[in-house]
């Protein structure tokens, strides 16, 4: 009995893929292509204006001296003055300081947590919620929140707290070696509840066939996190772990609300002395060197961003 | 494929889109439909309470009466460095504001000012200013800029409850810095309050270190007549300020632990009653009252302690201007405004008296302790004009009134004034956060940074 021919055909070797033709402008518009680009229009002009334009716009504005009324070219120099400004080496030391504490206090932490809750046979989602609150909170909000529960006063939320287990009154904000430290904190706890929804819907995927095998082999709680959990969640610890670069590279909220980059530029962070150059001290502003540090600061993010792009994709395909 | 549905949403989609650009590129309309001139003045600080809208709306009625063409719309408006140039720049700023005189300088350098000359000279003003204040918007080539409005003189402003509390005399405050260390630690251990605070951020910390600077005699920097500023933050004058605010903060712990306040903050925790003494304008009583609730009758107020050889008291005021960008017609517009609302007060008892009339009718301030823009027998003849509307206790103010035309007034710093400040930030705060800090190498690093920033 012979084949029938469509069976025949899915056994006949596979012919290479046919280039698509090209698209002439007709068979585009009978395509729909017109309608499509009638509806793309508003997004393509929100876009243009709101995204695309600022950006070009302060990549000129960088090589200009400007008051955003008078403007002249001025070449690279904004880059030469901030580039040899010992303020904004201070800043990148603040900020990198900042991201370091950051990892240390809020990386562990969101995963320790997540775990944790994993194990949790009921309840989970109370927890979750528990968890995710804070995320809630408007962030200028929990900011002003915390400056009051960081009051040196004796009287402060916190120095009561502490009065409590007998150690003194400490000046948290007001302290050049307390304040970032104390800024971090706050950061952490705003943004923990984030990160635990993510490894917790992480924690799904490992097969639990594993921890069975682990199991059986007699392996503590902590050895199966160890030996099971973090292998296979290697790969979005360290998407993670660049998001959270990403993300700590540009803080601004925190020192801006907190301590103004005080105390004597203790928590001057790169943001901030953007912020500074161009609007703090002076009526015209130092836009143009303001924007070139933006424009380096935009260089970092997009490598980054790049790594993170490359990352993700080797292993959403692996 | 062409559904009516689909292109009915084609159609709202580029309708949308060619509504956003109409909506970026439309210009303001300078004339309403009834052939009136639109005027956009600033009024005050967005969150001023109830009445100061009422009085407000009261003057404005007043004077669309008498002046039918001209449609005054008031708008809610603070000076502020940061967002006046980007204001500027897109087109938002009020027809009318007002600018402070340390800033008016810079703003004229930058061309962001109206020239207004001619209309000082017709409304006959040029003569009558006060020269040291019209000084401040006048170009090198004797163009004015603007209309000073009001000035003020730094002041000493103390809590009377506290002083009664503390065992002091409410009606006599320190009148040397050493008293005021003394009455601070009195206060601070009888009521647990600061004693005395002291502004340190967004620039106000170098304000009131340049303030207490002149207090004892020394000066922060030299302007020269040829544009070029020198820097002088070492001197003794800076040197015992910091001194000062170091023992207060360290040895005798009654400066409180709030070492971030700025003018908005220090008056809101003054009204709260949680500061026996701070330095800041002599203008702010209607604040303190208007927007952070005071109690009038715990408010005291006298002159800052001055000591050392040529010591003043520094000043400081504002400056009603017009936008450069309007046209012609509003421009007129706003000469008749400015002179009507902001100048006429000053010199016309009707005026002074329905001004005055109109904020006591709605419970705002009258009678505020300022200095005077024009002269002091023309400032204090207005106030027997609106004698039976004052209703500030200036008998509470009496240390302030009786002696401050003993000192002698001095202006800010010219050049670079907020940059300079800005670096004076850190000074302050390293003072009040490190019981180490060293005065004289930060006065020395201070000096060397703020001539650069001269030398720009």
């Amino acid at each position: 009995m012979t084949l029938p021919p469509r069976a025949e055909a899915a056994s006949a070797p596979v012919a290479p893929a046919r280039r698509k033709p090209r698209r002439s402008p007709v068979t585009w518009y009978r395509g729909g292509g017109l309608w499509n680009l009638l509806f793309l229009l508003p997004m393509i002009f929100v876009f243009f204006f709101f995204s695309w334009s600022p950006i070009v716009q302060s990549v000129i504005m960088s090589l200009q001296k400007t008051n955003l009324i008078v403007s002249e070219w001025v070449g690279l120099d904004n880059y030469v003055t901030v580039l040899s400004d010992p303020e904004l080496g201070r800043a990148v030391i603040n900020t990198l300081y900042f991201a370091v504490l950051a990892l240390l206090f809020g990386f562990p932490l969101p995963l320790f947590m997540a775990v944790l809750m994993s194990e949790v046979k009921r309840g989970k989602g109370v927890y979750s919620a528990l968890a995710y609150l804070p995320v809630v909170i408007p962030p200028v909000v929990a900011v002003l929140l915390w400056k009051f529960f960081y009051s040196a006063d004796p009287a402060g939320v916190f120095n009561t707290a502490l009065g409590w287990v007998g150690i003194p009154p400490q000046p948290w904000l007001s302290s050049a070696t307390q304040a970032m430290p104390s800024l971090v904190l706050e950061a952490t706890w705003a943004a923990a509840g984030g990160s635990i929804i993510i490894y917790l819907a992480a924690l799904l995927s490992v097969p639990p066939e594993l921890y069975d095998a682990a199991e059986v082999d007699g392996a503590s709680i902590w050895r199966k996190v160890w030996h099971v959990t973090i292998p296979q969640l290697r790969g979005i610890l360290f998407i993670m772990l660049i998001l959270q670069v990403i993300a700590t590279a540009q803080v601004f909220l925190e020192p801006f609300l907190f301590t103004g980059g005080g105390p004597a530029g203790a928590t001057k962070t790169v943001l901030l002395y953007i912020y500074d150059k161009a609007f703090r001290n002076s009526l015209g502003g130092d836009y143009g060197e303001a924007t070139a540090v933006s424009v380096l600061l935009a260089i970092v993010l997009a490598i980054l961003s790049w790594l993170y792009f490359k990352l993700t994709n080797r292993w959403s395909t692996s | 494929m062409k559904s009516p549905a689909r292109v009915l949403l084609a159609g709202v989609a580029v309708a949308a889109t060619i509504g956003a650009l109409a909506g970026c590129s439309a210009g303001e309309g300078e004339e309403n439909a009834d052939g009136k001139v639109e005027l956009r003045v600033a009024t005050f600080p967005p969150g001023a309470d109830a009445a100061a809208y009422e009085a407000f709306a009261t003057q404005e009625k007043q004077f669309e009466d008498e002046h039918p063409d001209i449609d005054i719309i008031g708008v809610e408006y603070e000076w502020e460095g940061p967002t006046f140039a980007v204001q500027l720049a897109g087109g938002s700023l009020p027809d009318v504001f007002t600018v402070p005189f340390t800033d008016s300088k810079t703003l004229l350098e930058n061309g962001q000012l109206m020239d207004v000359t001619d209309e000082i000279e017709e409304l006959g003003y040029t003569d009558s200013f006060n020269p040291i204040i019209l000084d401040g918007v006048t170009d090198g080539e004797g163009h004015i800029f603007g209309f000073p409005r009001q000035a003020y003189a730094m002041g000493l402003h103390y809590n009377r409850d506290l002083f009664e509390q503390a065992g002091l005399d409410p009606d006599s405050p320190p009148t040397t810095w050493e008293q005021v260390r003394e009455y601070a630690k009195k206060i601070s251990d009888a009521t647990g309050k600061a004693g005395y605070a002291q502004m340190a951020i967004n620039n106000t910390g170098g304000w009131q270190l340049t303030a207490q600077t002149v207090a004892r005699g020394g000066r922060t920097q030299v302007d020269n007549a040829d544009g070029t500023a020198e820097s002088t933050i070492d001197n003794d004058g800076t040197r015992n300020t910091l001194q000062f605010l170091h023992d207060l903060r360290w040895e005798d712990d009654s400066f409180g632990s709030k070492v971030d306040l700025d003018w908005g903050t220090i008056n809101q925790e003054f009204a709260a009653g949680n500061i026996g003494m701070y330095t800041s304008g002599s203008d702010v009583y209607t604040a303190l009252v208007r927007d952070f609730g005071m109690s009038p009758d715990q408010y005291g107020l006298g002159v800052v302690p001055v000591e050392g050889d040529d010591p003043g008291t520094l000043g400081g005021g504002d400056i009603a201007v017009i936008s450069p960008t309007v046209d012609d017609d509003t421009k007129a517009a706003a000469v008749t405004w400015i002179d009507w609302y902001y100048m006429q007060k000053l010199l016309d008892e009707d005026a002074a008296v329905a001004d005055a009339k109109a904020l006591s009718d709605s419970g705002q301030a009258v009678g505020t302790p300022v200095l005077p823009v024009l002269s002091r027998e023309l400032y204090e003849e207005s106030l027997t004009w609106i004698e039976p509307y004052i209703n500030v206790p200036r008998d509470q103010m009496a240390p302030f009134i009786d002696s401050i035309w003993d000192q002698t007034p001095v202006g800010e710093a010219k050049k670079s004034t907020q940059e300079v400040y800005a670096l004076l930030d850190g000074v302050v705060q390293t003072v009040l956060t490190d019981e180490n800090a060293d005065i004289d190498a930060l006065l020395a690093k201070a000096q060397t940074d703020a001539q650069a920033l001269l030398d720009q």
